[in-house]
């Protein structure tokens, strides 16, 4: 049964996106650009958001999908995250006087530094202390909040961040081009990385040790793998993974940073996650759902096409995330490990 | 001419907190044996072959490899020793392929890229080898069990083992999946592979060992020849006194009908039939045994006449009332039936509460147990005191956690709940897996107690000879279906076999 209904919901997405790239190449190429409607649901401004608003939640959730293939709940994914775009944002303040390039590569790799700090934390609570993941992660995203607010100096200012970098040749292709080959380098690197974790996870050594471990973390053990070993290196680099989303807000998206200003995406990130079956493909789909419905939200205020109360458009981001989570939630299936301790067998001793 | 040993323990003792599991244990396996090792549950076998796999270390003592002493601190090195291990529980990840499980640890790589074919071909070049048939590519959770236990089998020919330590392995299989696996190991003798075959089945030991060792309490008490060695013999050497293999009872004699199932249908979780049509009657004092090859519908059907899973159509009646459907506390109550589950860590006890609470928690509700709201502790450790005495339930005292108990007192502790309140239909479903000869008398003498009390009786089983020592009448499942119902009397292990497997003559 699983297997079908799986079947079936690629075949439906798949047809849901090509259905979405025929739309958008109409609306933004032929008379059809003249509906307003059609410019919202489907212009290049509003496919742009989409891709500019999901990143940060393939990268969380990719970060999730590492932490969790491995047998470690990763609910600080927003704390990290947090913490990642307060570590890019004080080494960017810092390294302001240097030539761009150099400050902006500088402080990506803190951020990725300070979120796999903090994955290292969250692995050792949940390993080497036993403390619950659910409660680790919570103290996690406490830690990044508290910190990063105490810390945070409102006059600096960053100055300048990743621009646009457009690939010759494909950058030209109507409508695709603009949206997809026309792009700051974190945005390419985290598309990147979507196609990388999934090799890694399903076509190396390390990757099905991963799995295993975090589905029957007792089977590994008996063919000599390290339970533990693999968790702490899986957690540590999704903690980076989720300091990239963090150091992409800063440094590529938005160019400063704010308090709290990851404002809930690493539990979005969570729930894309979940959407897409602990799959690196099904987040990217999930993460650019929600991506999406951001930017409708964006586009329609922007557009002024409709009278409901902005309020009522604002949530609509946050509606489409929990319909699709509860209407997945049946459907998916986490590690079996997920959460537990693993302790070997007379490993006390 | 004195053969070395391909695998010696000399002199282990292992020690945990209070416990000694093995004291001055010696082992000799030679080069294309079969050495079975005998002991109840407990007797420290799995203690013992832990160690032997590198999971344990042993406390004294050391472990020789074709002569040389060797130190394991892990799996790794006993796997680099060429020693292979079939758990228990088998230690495959369900959602992964066979080559993904069998090559889990020692992966064939190319560029860094799993090489799933090179794996697949060496699985398949063995399976043919060995007679093992499988697909490589087969989701390890669509797998018969029988099936799974050859991947693990396998999975340690796959890292080149010469021996092989197979922990109860015919506790899971079917009669015909054991002789399929008696077959296997035949033949990986004959290819000079040396193997360790636990168990704490007697019949099968006499049928497959070379020699034969017994544990009992964590220590060597004997060592036997299958060649001269009877079943008692064994079970004396094992249990440590005379124990009576055969259970005593008297003819049956069945009164009013209790429980009346007429066309019961129901479906699995998955939603494909599991009880295409099922009509039985049980009357009052006599046991019907329910035999069939697991996942014919003896789970669904259990689960239906306890209340835990709905029922397409059909009727059940007990005691005359209408029970399709009802609850499980209806059933209970007004049934009188009791239920000893097939899983009793997921439905007959709560591992974590004490051993008062689990010999309340089909009554606590009730007076004396109950005022109020508020629960009358002295009333169910006075209850939990008697039941305990009176069912043999050993342990040190009543306020330890069920969990903490072995097997065999798990078991009498459910079952003397269960037997705690009055009934008149006891449904036992694998009342005596995985427990201790002992416990299993105690168990059966219950059954048979409770029967001539003129209670009735669906005892479902995968083991044969319990079905065979037991039952007054036995039906026999295959595909959902009561293919037929004999009489004890009438019944021959072949026959049941043969109805078993779906062949019913005309």
């Amino acid at each position: 049964m699983g297997s079908t209904f799986w079947k079936r919901s690629s075949l439906i997405s798949i047809g849901i996106a090509l259905f979405l790239v025929v739309m958008a190449v109409l609306v933004n190429l032929t008379s059809l650009s003249q509906y307003t409607w059609l410019r919202v649901l489907f212009g290049v401004s509003a496919l742009n958001f989409t891709l500019r608003a999901s990143i940060p939640l393939v990268l969380g959730a990719l970060s999730g999908i590492l932490c969790e293939r491995s047998g470690i709940i990763n609910i600080g994914i927003e704390g990290m995250m947090l913490a990642g775009a307060f570590a890019g944002f004080v080494a960017k303040t810092n390294t302001n006087h240097w030539p761009l390039m150099s400050s902006l590569i500088f402080s990506v790799l803190i951020a990725l530094a300070v979120g796999g700090l903090m994955g290292l934390l969250h692995a050792i609570l949940s390993i080497r202390f036993r403390m619950d993941q659910i409660i680790s992660g919570t103290v996690i995203i406490i830690l990044a909040a508290g910190t990063s607010s105490y810390l945070y100096d409102r006059d600096a200012i960053a100055q300048g961040k990743f621009s646009s970098v457009a690939i010759p040749g494909l950058s030209d292709i109507p409508v695709i081009g603009p949206v997809l080959f026309d792009n700051p380098p974190l945005t390419y690197l985290a598309l990147l990385l979507v196609v990388v974790v999934h090799v890694a996870l399903f076509y190396t050594r390390w990757g099905l040790r991963t799995r295993a471990v975090g589905e029957h973390p007792r089977a590994a053990d008996t063919v000599g793998i390290n339970v533990n070993r693999y968790r702490y290196v899986n957690t540590s680099i999704g903690g980076m993974l989720a300091g990239l989303a963090g150091g992409y807000l800063v440094l590529e998206a938005v160019g400063q940073f704010q308090e709290g200003m990851t404002a809930g995406r690493g539990f979005i990130s969570l729930a894309a996650m979940i959407f897409g079956n602990w799959n690196p493909f099904g987040a990217l789909g999930a993460a650019t759902l929600f991506g999406y419905t951001q930017a409708l939200q964006n586009e329609l205020l922007l557009a002024g096409v409709t009278n409901v109360p902005r309020q009522f458009i604002s949530m609509l981001p946050y509606i489409v995330t929990i319909v699709a989570v509860s209407g997945f939630v049946g459907r998916v299936r986490p590690p079996a490990a997920e959460g537990k301790v693993y302790e070997t067998e007379g490993g006390t001793e | 001419m004195e053969q070395i040993p391909v695998l010696e323990a000399r002199n282990i003792t292992k020690r945990f907190p209070g416990v000694i599991a093995n004291q001055n244990v010696n082992l000799t396996l030679y080069r294309g044996e079969i050495l079975a090792l005998l002991g109840e549950n407990g007797a420290g076998k799995s203690t013992l072959m832990n160690i032997i796999y590198g999971l344990y270390q042993p406390t004294e003592g050391e472990i020789l490899v074709n002569g040389k002493p060797v130190q394991m601190r892990s799996p790794k090195d006993a796997i680099a020793l060429g020693i292979g291990m079939v758990h228990q529980h088998f230690q495959l990840v369900p959602v992964m392929t066979v080559v993904d499980n069998v090559m889990l640890g020692s992966e064939s790589v190319r560029c860094a890229f799993l090489n799933r074919e090179a794996a697949a071909a060496r699985i398949t070049e063995l399976s043919e080898r060995y007679n093992m048939a499988m697909d490589p590519y087969a989701l390890v959770e669509d797998l018969p069990v029988g099936v799974r236990q050859r991947v693990e089998i396998i999975k340690a020919l796959y890292r080149q083992a010469d021996i092989l330590i197979l922990d109860e392995p015919t506790a899971v299989l079917t009669p015909q999946e054991i002789e399929g696996l008696f077959a296997v190991m035949d033949l990986l003798r004959g290819q000079g592979k040396s193997i360790i075959f636990i168990t704490h089945k007697l019949k099968e030991v006499l049928r497959v060992a070379d020699r034969i060792g017994v544990l009992r309490r964590g220590q060597v008490v004997g060592e036997a020849d299958p060649k001269t060695a009877t079943q008692s013999s064994l079970a004396s050497l094992m249990v440590g006194r005379e124990v009576i293999l055969e259970v005593e009872k008297s003819d049956a004699h069945p009164g009013k009908a209790v429980l009346e199932i007429s066309d019961l249908r129901a479906t699995t979780d998955l939603g494909d039939t599991a009880l295409a049509g099922v009509s039985l009657t049980v009357h009052a004092g006599e046991i019907v045994g329910v035999a069939g090859v697991q996942g014919n519908g003896q789970t669904e059907l259990v689960e239906v006449l306890t209340g835990l899973r709905t029922a397409k159509s059909g009727t059940i009646r007990i005691g005359g009332q209408g029970m399709t459907n009802a609850s499980p506390r209806r059933i209970t109550e007004e049934g009188q039936s009791c239920h000893i589950p097939e899983d009793r860590h997921a439905f007959g006890m709560v591992d974590g509460y004490p051993i008062t609470d689990n010999l309340v928690l089909n009554t606590y509700y009730q007076s004396p147990f109950a005022r109020g709201i508020t629960v009358n502790r002295p009333a169910i450790e006075a209850n939990a005191a008697a039941l305990v005495e009176k069912f043999d339930v050993r342990t040190p005292s009543v306020h330890l956690s069920g969990g903490s108990l072995s097997g065999g007192n798990q078991q009498k502790m459910v079952v003397a709940r269960e037997f705690s309140r009055p009934i008149q239909l006891l449904i036992a479903a694998q009342p005596t897996r995985g427990i201790d000869v002992g416990s299993i008398e105690f168990i059966h003498q219950q059954i048979v107690a409770k029967r001539d009390e003129g209670v009735a009786v669906v005892l479902v089983s995968s083991e044969l000879d319990e079905i065979l020592a037991l039952s007054d009448r036995i039906a026999v499942m295959y595909k959902g279906e009561i293919i037929d119902i004999v009489d004890r009397d009438d019944a021959t292990r072949e026959g049941l076999g043969l109805l078993m497997a779906g062949v019913k003559e005309a």
